[in-house]
């Protein structure tokens, strides 16, 4: 065409007119702390393996989980899911059922047979492990696919440690806790059972081993000083739960009292109910909303028909099994004071859950240790006082769970892997976190969490049957759709859309998108229109 | 056991793309393949809403008709800041003739298309509100009355922003104009002032008129792509944020227009044959304030003093709530 | 085919014959029966492959034929008066688009006080648009206009207003000879646009040109207006060729061997004025008279070259650039720049003021007596104007002129009040 001179152009010439030059500010992608994986004490990127089943590849989605945690399907049912309790989402409608979705990943993984990725090459290190509770057994599972091998010295018969012969099976079937375990053995892993390790220098003098990682957990039932006739039957938690996994049940008769406000005397009274008491009452001193145990178990619990003693502390137990119960009342600062009152309780037997303390005699003369407040010292990188003795898990000063433990089983690994080659693991700089305001949420369209769905109370207070049950495809797929993907891109496209200036690049599926700064004029809708907090302003350097 | 069946992805019914989306269910914005109907390289001011508007609108078309599309465009923000000489952005056939004959010449346009047996381009004329409410009314009007097969796009930023920011019969009361300042006993532009040429269009019997926003991008495209499925005269009328004239941050823009919305002082609704058929509900209300405060030419609608102006402000957009049902009605679960 | 009809009426049938996509108009008065006729001529499917508009002004009329243009349709439209102001920013656009548009002006005043007869100047109010501006002597030479127009105007890409006395011409019955379809056809090709909007072929036009090119721009549109000036001739040469008939040109001399006295004019006085030449010649008087065909661009060579034996011009023009004189004249002047010629300008047939035999021949007489002021005006009633003049100087508030003559000529509009 011939066309007229200035009046008449090409089309698509502006491109020669770079306004990237009008720019003071400018927009560049970011990755921020989602506040569940800030929250997570495994560890877990729980928000990338989120995005992987939000696109319903659930396989991805449960590779990308056990990267950091081995135990999904038992993580689904035991984990007390701080992840959920700082989920961003929880300030829009209600977090996100981040458990929920980790236990349909974990159950469909024991379905479908799926396996963990081979170990990488050996690298000729020996390391034992002492204890086969979850602190264990991740240890064991990182250090194994890290290369090493690995030896678990277990005294108990079977692994699982607490997951075994403390969580009841209502809430954590025996299977998935097999299932799992067995995973990991899979791997490669030596599992040596009912033998207990006495002299950890000498264990690892005599199988040559280059280090060890210590979690032998606390099984010691703590004791109240309760005066009780020689006939009273006093029992401790851990002992009574214990006793579940055994051919003979403990006998507990048909009014059971439980003292304590942890989780677990809530799980002895609820197994005392499946067991056949009519009556499981649990004293606890101070209140409803002091008590340790999660809510929701006490809701379950009081479901149950378990009863609740508040502001009570046992005095004595008589032969006949007639407890003398004072009344308390809270002072100023929120402990229980005596108030003189008293009440009698009749109870077949008395079930102690006043903690435990940790078994700390393998550790007998090891140079450096340091034990304060029963439990072992450990530094940062998890290793004791001695050189290459490394510990994690309930025997180490920390919250008792088994989400820490499988956390500090992960991080001793990847320090005694550091160790074992004599340098040092650094773990990558933490992103700032990806706080609620950082977001946009009027793109994210309004979605309830989904329940889970719960047996019936009536088969719950008879039988052992798992209490929770899981979420079925659809709803677990819903449920992960509801990540806010806080922090970090999630490829919705709204920055590529959002430009007035068509200054952003999608670079395709996966790839996400880039800033092309030639045209880009730092108008910064991109980052007010960002969804997740992606995307931030900084100052252009002149 | 409860079961909840899923009704939508979760992350992508308010965002442009996603990608856990169908592809057919992806808005023409989140294609790699878009148009880029308005190119890089333009000299809009930053964060402008106009040039959003126009790619928003005109991508969607240019989907809608397989590419096969000639604008015109008015005199205005969008004409200037897209064709200076040498450079042009757009990557369509585009005419800019005068302020206010865009749509008589698309009218022309569509008239030679015809007689050229060329049915299959189709045409779209686009203005600034000045362009459309006010000097080329005329030729709309006349487009409308005559059904010519013209979409036409009014981006409505509420004054003329090419020449300085002047008051235009789509200015709201009480804005701050170049013209209308905010001073004396009724600051800014005056309230019972202006027309609503969405409903004036209606009036005409046209086979479609309909609002929209670039706060709500698939809203649009869903319109754009109505209008051309169909023949005859078509009104689009799309809100268009200014941060320079409307004295906002231009980061805001979106924002913005999302609170015009969701406060009921723009409502998106769309009509036929002069008939309401739809509307787009509002989905978090928010009082008409928390869209005055974000921009200048309402600041003085915060002084002491300045209560009874701003009631009235919202009394407009609660009138638009109820006229245009904009509530929705409570949903039954 | 020889033919009986109203000039109007040639010309539609010359536009239809010339096979316009798009025609588009807004009535006005004299230009009514032209559109009429061409809206009729397409309803009726006697003229196909065209659409008729009827738009809501002239402002869209020739926005329409914009639009239409630059999608490269042959586009026409028609206007008069009033009309062509309403449409003038559009006018401007249209050339500076460079698009082909042909529209027939029927010359007609421009109020107020509004009136609907002949003069120019509508079209010399709009005589630096940038549009070709072709005048009409008779309505045979409207209907040819008019099919060479389109031939220019696509050659040039440039539009064309070819100028018809209202009235006078719109609406006189003449004999015309009507072309055959299959000669126009021949003559003038299809369309081919030099730009055109296209979606296989996309460019933007109508860009906004700053400073750095505009004055290039400008000249260039000067550059295709001189360029013109040779290519009217050559179409004027091929027309007569094909069809047999001198029609249209920059300049027509009547009598000009030896003429000493030489009148121009433009538009349909010019027969008058041959006849009063006529008559004068046969009293022995040296004069003879020029009609300008081709008032834009102005062919300055031309008329200098027409005039070179010249010692007197009158230029009798219908339109006055109040407070200065004759517009045709300015243009006159510039081609006889350093030449010892008189000019005499004439206003006259303003407002469709008839122009008399008479009257002309005693201006000739007076200038060729070099009894002629500079400027003067043809019949004007002195008496009013002296009478409406001195009222003026008696009282401040003397309300508006118009009214007053009217008044004092007893006119029936003086008594609506
Ligand atoms: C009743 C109950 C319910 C609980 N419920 C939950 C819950 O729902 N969610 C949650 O997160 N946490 C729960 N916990 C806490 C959680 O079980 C523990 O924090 C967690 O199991 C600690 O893991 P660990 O690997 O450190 O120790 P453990 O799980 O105690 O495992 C230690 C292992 O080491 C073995 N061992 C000990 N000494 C030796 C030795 N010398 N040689 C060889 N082997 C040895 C033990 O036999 C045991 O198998 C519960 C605890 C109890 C008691
Ligand atoms: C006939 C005419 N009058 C006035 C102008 C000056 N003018 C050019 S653009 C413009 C303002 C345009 O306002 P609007 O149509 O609202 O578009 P915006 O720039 O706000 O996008 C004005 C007044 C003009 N170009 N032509
Ligand atoms: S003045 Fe307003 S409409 Fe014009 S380019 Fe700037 S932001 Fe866009
Ligand atoms: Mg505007």
């Amino acid at each position: 065409m011939n066309k007229p001179f200035a009046i008449t152009l090409e089309v698509g010439s502006s491109l020669a007119n770079k306004t990237g030059s009008w720019r003071t500010m400018r927009p560049e992608y970011l990755d921020r702390l989602p506040p569940c994986n800030a929250a997570c004490p495994a560890g877990e990127n729980i928000q990338s393996w989120l995005y992987h089943a939000e696109g319903g590849d659930y396989e991805s989605a449960w590779r990308a989980l056990v990267a950091d945690n081995p135990l999904p399907a038992i993580m689904g049912r035991v984990c007390y899911h701080p992840c959920e309790t700082a989920c961003n989402r929880a300030l829009h409608d209600a977090a996100v059922g981040i458990n929920s979705v980790e236990r349909f990943l974990g159950d469909a993984a024991l379905k479908k047979g799926w396996a963990f990725a081979p170990p990488a090459a050996g690298t000729g290190k020996r390391v034992l492990v002492v204890g086969a509770g979850p602190s264990g057994l991740s240890a064991a599972y990182h250090l194994r696919r890290l290369g090493h091998a690995v030896k678990i010295v277990e005294a108990g018969p079977l692994a699982g440690g607490m997951m075994r012969f403390g969580i009841p099976k209502y809430r954590l079937p025996r299977e998935v806790l097999d299932g799992e375990v067995r995973r990991i053995l899979d791997l490669g892993v030596e599992l040596e059972l009912g033998r207990k390790v006495t002299d950890i220098r000498a264990e690892m003098a005599a199988g040559r081993f280059d280090a060890a990682f210590l979690a032998v957990g606390a099984h010691i039932g703590k004791r109240a000083y309760i005066p009780a006739g020689s006939a009273a039957r006093m029992l401790d938690a851990v002992s009574v739960l214990r006793g579940m996994e055994g051919e003979d049940k403990p006998m507990l008769g048909r009014r059971v009292v439980v003292y304590g406000g942890g989780n677990t005397a809530l799980d002895v009274a609820r197994t005392a109910r499946r067991l056949g008491a009519s009556e499981a009452i649990i004293v606890y001193r101070r209140t409803r909303e002091k008590m340790p145990a999660h809510d929701f178990e006490v809701e379950e619990a009081l479901q149950e028909g378990v009863m609740i003693k508040w502001l009570s502390t046992i005095r004595n137990m008589a032969d006949e099994g007639t407890l003398t119960v004072e009344k308390m009342t809270l002072d100023d600062k929120g402990f229980p004071q005596p108030t003189g009152e008293f009440e009698t309780l009749e109870a077949d037997s008395l079930v102690l859950a006043l903690g435990q303390d940790v078994d700390l005699s393998l550790l007998d003369g090891v140079p450096g240790l340091e034990i304060r407040d029963g439990v072992a010292v450990v530094g940062p990188d998890m290793m004791t006082g001695f050189p290459g003795l490394f510990a994690g898990g309930d025997m180490v000063p920390s919250e008792r769970t088994v989400t820490v433990a499988v956390g500090h089983g992960k991080k001793a690994a990847r320090h005694i892997d550091a160790w074992l080659r004599d340098t040092r693991h650094a773990p990558p700089p933490k992103h700032e976190l990806a706080a609620f305001d950082k977001l946009n949420t009027w793109y994210y369209s309004d979605a309830s969490k989904t329940v889970r769905p719960m047996l019936d109370v009536a088969r719950r207070s008879s039988t052992f049957d798992e209490v929770v049950q899981g979420l079925d495809e659809s709803n677990a797929l819903f449920e992960a759709r509801r990540c806010l993907s806080c922090g970090n891109c999630f490829e919705c496209d709204n920055c590529y859309g959002v430009c007035p200036d068509n200054a952003i690049i999608k670079l395709g599926p996966g790839q996400r998108y880039e800033i092309n700064y030639d045209y880009c004029k730092g108008c910064g809708i991109c980052v007010e229109e960002c969804p997740c907090g992606a995307i931030n302003m900084v100052p252009e350097k002149i | 056991m409860i079961q909840q069946t899923i009704k939508f992805y979760q992350t992508g019914t308010f965002t442009v793309g996603n990608r856990l989306l169908d592809e057919s269910q992806r808005s023409v914005q989140a294609n790699m393949e878009r148009t880029n109907s308005l190119n890089s390289g333009h000299r809009a001011c930053q964060g402008c809403g106009e040039a959003l508007g126009a790619r928003y609108a005109i991508d969607a078309a240019m989907r809608a008709t397989g590419n096969r599309l000639i604008a015109v465009n008015a005199t205005g923000c969008l004409e200037v800041f897209s064709t200076p000489y040498p450079e042009s952005s757009w990557q369509i056939p585009w005419i800019h003739s005068l302020f206010g004959n865009a749509a008589a010449v698309a009218s022309g346009i569509a008239a030679a298309l015809r007689m050229r047996g060329q049915d299959d381009v189709r045409v779209i004329a686009q203005g600034g509100d000045g362009g459309t409410t006010d000097i080329g009314f005329g030729c709309l009007s006349g487009m409308f009355e005559r059904n010519d097969d013209v979409l036409y796009l009014c981006y409505d930023n509420e004054a003329y922003m090419n020449t300085g920011v002047q008051r235009s019969s789509a200015t709201p009361p009480t804005a701050r104009t170049a013209t209308t300042m905010a001073v004396g006993d009724e600051p800014g532009n005056p309230f019972g002032t202006g027309k609503n040429v969405p409903l004036i269009a209606m009036a005409h019997h046209i086979p479609y008129v309909a609002t929209a926003t670039v706060a709500n991008l698939r809203d649009l495209e869903a319109k754009v792509t109505k209008a051309m499925a169909l023949r005859g005269a078509r009104y689009i009328h799309i809100h268009v944020p200014c941060p320079l004239g409307w004295g906002s941050d231009p980061a805001l823009t979106i924002r913005i227009a999302r609170l015009a919305v969701e406060s009921g002082l723009f409502p998106l609704f769309e009509a036929a044959h002069g008939e309401l058929t739809s509307r787009t509900f509002i989905r978090r209300r928010v009082p008409a304030a928390e869209y005055l405060r974000l921009q200048k030419r309402f600041a003085h609608l915060f002084t002491a003093g300045a209560e009874a102006q701003l009631a009235r402000v919202q009394a407009i957009a609660d009138r638009n709530i109820e006229r245009f049902g904009l509530l929705a009605p409570e949903s039954a679960s | 085919m020889l033919e009986q009809m109203e000039g109007s009426q040639a010309v539609a049938t010359a536009i239809a014959l010339a096979r316009p996509q798009v025609i588009c108009a807004y009535p006005i008065t004299p230009q009514t029966h032209i559109v009429e006729g061409l809206g009729e001529m397409v309803k009726s499917g006697e003229l196909k492959g065209c659409e008729f508009i009827n738009v809501e002004s002239e402002f869209a009329a020739l926005s329409v034929a914009i639009g239409a243009s630059a999608a490269g349709a042959r586009t026409y439209t028609a206007t008069s008066s009033q009309g062509l102001l309403f449409m003038a920013e559009a006018v401007y656009n249209a050339a500076g688009l460079e698009l082909p548009i042909v529209m027939t002006i029927g010359n007609r005043a421009i109020g107020a006080p509004i009136n609907i007869w002949n003069d120019h100047s509508d079209s010399m109010a709009l005589r630096d648009a940038g549009w070709i501006q072709l005048f009409a002597d008779t309505n045979q030479e409207a209907l040819d206009l008019h099919i060479q127009a389109f031939r220019l105007a696509e050659d040039l890409s440039c539009p064309v207003m070819v100028c018809m006395d209202g009235f006078i011409l719109t609406h006189a019955y003449e004999r015309v000879d009507l072309p055959a379809q299959a000669e126009v056809d021949a003559f003038l090709p299809p369309y081919e646009p030099r730009q055109v909007l296209d979606p296989a072929q996309p460019v933007t036009i109508g860009a906004m040109v700053g400073p750095d090119a505009f004055t290039e721009v400008r000249y260039l549109a000067h550059h295709r207006q001189l360029s013109a000036l040779e290519k009217i001739p050559e179409v004027a040469a091929a027309f007569k060729a094909r069809f047999g008939r001198a029609s249209g040109g920059l300049l027509r001399g009547y009598r000009m061997e030896g003429a000493e006295t030489v009148v121009i004019a433009l538009g349909s006085v010019n027969g008058t004025v041959q006849d009063v030449i006529d008559e004068m010649r046969a009293d022995g008087m040296a004069i003879g008279s020029l009609a300008i065909g081709t008032f834009r661009p102005f062919p300055l060579a031309a008329l200098r070259a027409a005039l070179a034996g010249a010692k007197r011009v009158l230029v009798l023009e219908k339109c006055l650039a109040a407070g200065v004189g004759g517009i045709v004249t300015d243009d006159v002047r510039r081609a006889l720049a350093g030449e010892q010629v008189r000019i005499n300008t004439v206003i006259g047939g303003l407002g469709g003021r008839a122009i008399t035999r008479e009257s002309l021949r005693r201006v000739f007489a007076d200038a060729c007596a070099a009894r002629l002021e500079r400027l003067s005006f043809l019949d004007l009633d002195t008496g009013v104007v002296e009478r409406e003049l001195a009222r003026e100087r008696a009282a401040r508030r003397s309300g508006p002129t118009a009214e007053a003559v009217l008044r004092q000529l007893g006119a029936p509009g003086s008594r609506l009040g």
